[in-house]
Formats: C-alpha cells, structure tokens, sequence
C-alpha cells in the first residue's frame, strides 16, 4: 500500500519538476518567476509576520516595528466588525454573523435545498432583524448604530436572496407576449440601469425623506436595503434574460407538447437550463452586487468599510490603515471568493453526467 | 375524458394561417378517424408540419375549426390543456430536456400534469421505456444516447401521457441512416396497436407498410389523399406524380 503511495508521490513530484524544467521556455520562465520571488517574498515575510507587532494589543507595541501593526487588529477587531453599535449589546451582531454565516455555508451544499431551508432562512432574517434592532425583550439600538460584518452581511443576503428571484420573474415579464406586462417590466429595468446605484441610494435616503410624510418614512437602512434590492433585482434580471434566450424553441415546444403549465414549463424546464447557461455573467453581476454594498456608506450607514474607519480615527494609534484595510479586504475576499467557489460547483454539477 | 366518442379523432375544416404574407394553410379539411394512421408527405414548405402543430395548437389557426374528439381547439387555457392530454407530440429533432435524465424526461409531465404518484409516474414510464427497447439508458442524461435511442425516449416520453392521437414532425429526418429504422420499428409497433397516427415523413416505405392514408401537400393545401396502393401507384394530381418522381428514385 505505502509502496503505491510512494509511487504515486514520486509521480507527481517529477511530473512537477518536468512542467517546471522540461523545456527550454518553461525553464527560462522558471529561473525568472524564482528570481522575482526571491526579491519580493522576503520583505512580505517580514512586513506581514517577522517584524509585524501582535501582542500585546497596544499602542505601544506598535512604535518602535517596521512590520505590520497587527495589534491594532486584534484590539479594534470588535469594533471594525461591529462598527459603533453598543459595547453591551455586541453579542447580538457576533450573533447575526454566526448565524447568517453558518446558514451560507450550510446552503451551499444541493442536499441542504428543501423547503425546509427557505423556512431556515426566513427564521434567519427575522431573528437577525431582531437582534439586531431589539425590542420584544431586548434593549432597542435604532439601525443608525448598527454598524460592520452584519451590517454587509444582510445587505447583501436580502439584496441578492431577494434580487434573485425578483430578477426571474422581471426576466420573463419582459419577454411576456402581453405588451403591459411586458412595457412595464423593460421601463423599470431600463430606469434602475440607467441610474447609478449612488444615485439611487441619495434618492433613498434624501430624496425620499422630502416627498413623504415622516410617519410613512421607513428607515434609513430599510430604505438603502430596497434600493440596493431593486438594482439587483433590474440586473440579475437581464442577465436570466440573456440565459432564456439561449434557450431553443424547441424545449419550450416540448413541454407545452407534454402539457406543461406556464409556471411549471419555466420551473422545470427552462429556467433551470437557462441558469445554467449565465452562471459565469451571474456570478459576475452577484460579486459585483456584494461589493457594491460598500457603496451604503455615502448616506450614512456603517458597513465593514465605514466601521474599520471610524475605528482608525481613534488618536492613540498611529493609524494603521493598511493593515485594517487588508483586514477588511480579506473578509471580502472571502466572501466573494465563497461565493464564486460556489458557483463553480455548481457549473460542474449541472455539466456531470447523472450517475 | 374523450368528449364524443362517435366524433372523428381529428376533423379540420378550412382551417387557415399566415405567417406574415406567408400562407402557410388554405383552407384545409381533414377529418381522421379513430386508430387510422396518416402519412403526411409533400415539398418543404407545403404546410405538412404547420398542419400537424395546428392540432396541438404549437401554431394557433386564424379561420376554420378544429376539433379532437369532437371537442374545439383553441388557445384558451382550458382548451389548451385538454388538447395536449389527448395528443402527443414527437419532434424532428427530439427536444429532450438535456438536463434531466431520460426517467425525468419520461415522468415529470405525468408527475406535474396528471399528478400522478411518483412511484406510479416511474413504473409506467419503465413500461415504455421498456418497449421502445432502451429500459438500461434510463439514468443517462440525454446528451449521452445516440440520435435514434433519444427519438425513441421522445417516443416514450410522449406516451407517458396516455394520449389517444400521436403527431410525429418528421421523427426521422434528423436521424443518421443507420438508426431511421430502430424509430420507424417503435412507430409501426404503436400503429399495429391502433394508436390514431399523423406522421408528417419522407418514409415512404413506412407509408406503405403502416399508413390507411398517404395525403399529399403542397403551397398550404391538400392536393391529394388516398390508400397507399392508390397513391404510389397511381397519383391523381400532377404535382403529386412530380413530388413522388423526386423523392422515389
């Protein structure tokens, strides 16, 4: 058995070394890409973990390194995720986070997907309302102080989980043969793509407070989450759209022949191939959509970006922005990279044969 | 279910349709009677498959009537629904749900349409699958069948609805040669049984061995229609003794 094992390595290591050295190009590239290396990888070393300061999480640790000041992480991590909500109350967004996070990574997996899974994440975005917002038992913390992770967290699972769905039934009501149906859906896409989304978060959060009355006024984080939701909404839209069209006649021909149903045609047959087709454009437009959350922060709401600044105006520190910026950058790293993780998967699933 | 049981299974009467400028039906009567096989043949472009989606209502006629079972087709949803219970459709070039595997593609309008248990919706379409000789493939996607194996999952697919007329656009044009007959094999099993049958086709040999009827189009109408004996042996209608000199060499 080890003796395979070894065969195996030994295989891999030299098919390894061959794509490195096996011909003159690859070993020209190899000697430069080792050179290039070997200049910048040490001075990153040192930078991110020899001379960086890590404990303990003071000020002081961080005057006399040339490396990172990774102590100012550790001391401010609570509030760059969590922005300016309450010091008491923190254990409700850590959570919101754990709670919507660990529901991500359940979902991603095909045999999570029932119907029990859409009653989870409806208990999910109720609770984390809750929590977040208080009331019934907790103390209120209005959503001006709501703040980092969570705050990007469910303004992008509500904007997508929502966008998405919106964004089919746009798709096929622009293709509808009945002309209102179908006049009205392509006049709210072309008018929320028309506009950029900064735009439409000011008409949200200013525009909006001047034309109605104060008591018919929701929130100012209820009403940058629809905006955010509805230029979702307009451009997964046309993107499913583009997927239907890849669509043949004939398919649609077949089930209507078998005596599917409108709902059921689309349901079964078409919108599950025409996803498919648009998976690399939808992960595109769903990357594209997590990040544009960041965009919150113009009409004053405290997304992770927001809160990992006012975290750096505390005038103790020496304002270590660029390592909470990479702080920051490695959580939306993770969750975009997530995300398109996921999406591959599910390109290979619905290319594999059924067994 | 069937409406009328006297009433021919299909009976047109000056049915007509544009495409555009493009008449693609002048005034067209037909009446089908139950279990009878039809051979629809005639130039491309003579309305033979726009004739057949009429039927099923893929094409919504503009004058004239139609009826199956003695029972109006039209485009409302109602009508819709029970026109496609009764009629079954095989395609020319299969339209097999290439996402679903060839049991899914078999049991899901069974399923969902006549909501049929999923246990029952699957023996049934194992039965069929059974006798249209390809029982093993059942777990393959379609994409992995050969031309001639996924008409006849088409076949199949068709049948799982119980329909008592079957529509067949051209089943084996898109076909390699070699596989024309394992699909013409299935259709003369479903005619032997007495399936009500309009085959728009090129088989002429098919013609001669299974149909009551050869009719021949041409430019939206029916030129001719007779036994096939008659018709190959002595075709009334000029253009009828032209078609047959091109196609039977």
């Amino acid at each position: 058995m080890s003796a395979i094992i070894q065969a195996s390595l030994t295989h891999t290591v030299f098919g390894f070394v061959r794509r490195l050295v096996g011909s003159p190009l690859n070993f020209v590239l190899t000697l430069i890409f080792a050179g290039l290396l070997a200049v910048a990888l040490p001075p990153v070393i040192r930078w991110v973990i020899t001379d960086a300061a890590f404990f303990p999480a003071v000020p002081e640790s961080c005057k006399a390194i040339s490396g990172a000041c990774w102590s100012f992480v550790i001391a401010k991590h609570s509030q760059i995720l969590f922005g300016i909500y309450p010091n008491d109350e923190r254990w409700r967004p850590l959570i919101v986070c754990v709670l919507l996070i660990g529901l991500l990574v359940y979902s991603v997996r095909p045999s999570a997907w029932s119907k029990r899974l859409a009653w989870f994440w409806g208990g999910a975005l109720i609770s984390s309302w809750w929590l977040m917002g208080g009331g019934f038992g907790l103390t209120v913390v209005e959503s001006d102080l709501w703040g980092g992770l969570p705050v990007t967290l469910i303004l992008t699972v509500v904007a997508i989980g929502f966008g998405f769905p919106t964004g089919i039934l746009l798709a096929l009501a622009r293709r509808s043969k009945l002309p209102v149906i179908s006049l009205l859906a392509t006049l709210f896409i072309e008018m929320t793509r028309a506009l950029p989304l900064l735009s439409i978060l000011f008409i949200a959060s200013i525009m909006l407070p001047l034309m109605l009355p104060e008591e018919l006024l929701p929130d100012k984080f209820f009403r940058a989450l629809i905006a955010l939701y509805l230029f979702a909404s307009a451009y997964l839209s046309e993107v499913i759209r583009g997927g239907l069209q890849a669509i043949p006649k004939g398919q649609f021909e077949a089930g209507e022949a078998v005596g599917l149903s409108f709902a059921q045609l689309n349901a079964k047959i078409i919108l599950p191939q025409a996803i498919t087709v648009v998976i690399p454009a939808l992960t595109n437009t769903i990357i594209v959509m997590i990040k544009n959350t960041s965009l919150v922060l113009v009409v004053g709401l405290f997304d992770l970006i927001s809160s990992g600044k006012a975290a750096l105006a505390d005038p103790a520190w020496s304002s270590p922005s660029v390592e909470t910026y990479l702080f920051i950058t490695l959580i939306y790293f993770l969750l975009c990279f997530g995300f398109s993780r996921f999406a591959d998967r599910m390109e290979q699933r619905a290319k594999a044969p059924a067994k | 279910m069937n409406g009328d049981n006297s009433a021919p299974a299909v009976s047109l009467s000056n049915v007509e349709k544009h495409f555009g400028n493009f008449q693609a039906l002048r005034s067209v009567n037909l009446d089908v009677a139950r279990g009878e096989r039809i051979v629809i043949c005639g130039p491309s472009g003579s309305g033979k498959s726009t004739l057949i989606r009429c039927i099923n209502q893929l094409e919504q006629h503009e004058a004239g009537e139609i009826r199956v079972n003695g029972r109006e087709v039209g485009s409302e949803p109602a009508q819709l629904e029970a026109i496609r219970r009764e009629v079954g459709m095989v395609f020319q070039s299969f339209n097999l749900f290439p996402h679903l595997t060839i049991l899914e593609n078999c049991t899901l309008a069974p399923i969902w349409v006549k909501k049929l248990p999923k246990a029952d919706a699957e023996a049934k379409a194992m039965a069929l699958l059974e006798r249209v000789r390809i029982p093993d493939q059942a777990h393959k996607r379609p994409g992995q069948l050969s031309g001639g194996q996924q008409q006849r999952v088409a076949i199949a697919r068709a049948l799982c609805m119980e329909p008592s007329i079957m529509l067949f656009d051209e089943p084996t044009s898109a076909l390699d040669p070699e596989m024309v007959k394992e699909v013409l094999d299935v259709m003369l099993g479903l005619a032997e049984d007495g399936m009500t049958m309009l085959v728009v086709t090129h088989e002429m040999g098919f013609a001669r061995q299974a149909a009551d009827r050869v009719i021949f189009m041409d430019q939206g109408e029916i030129l001719e229609s007779a036994p096939p004996d008659q018709f190959f042996a002595n075709p009334q209608h000029e253009r009828t003794k032209t078609f047959l000199g091109q196609i039977l060499h």
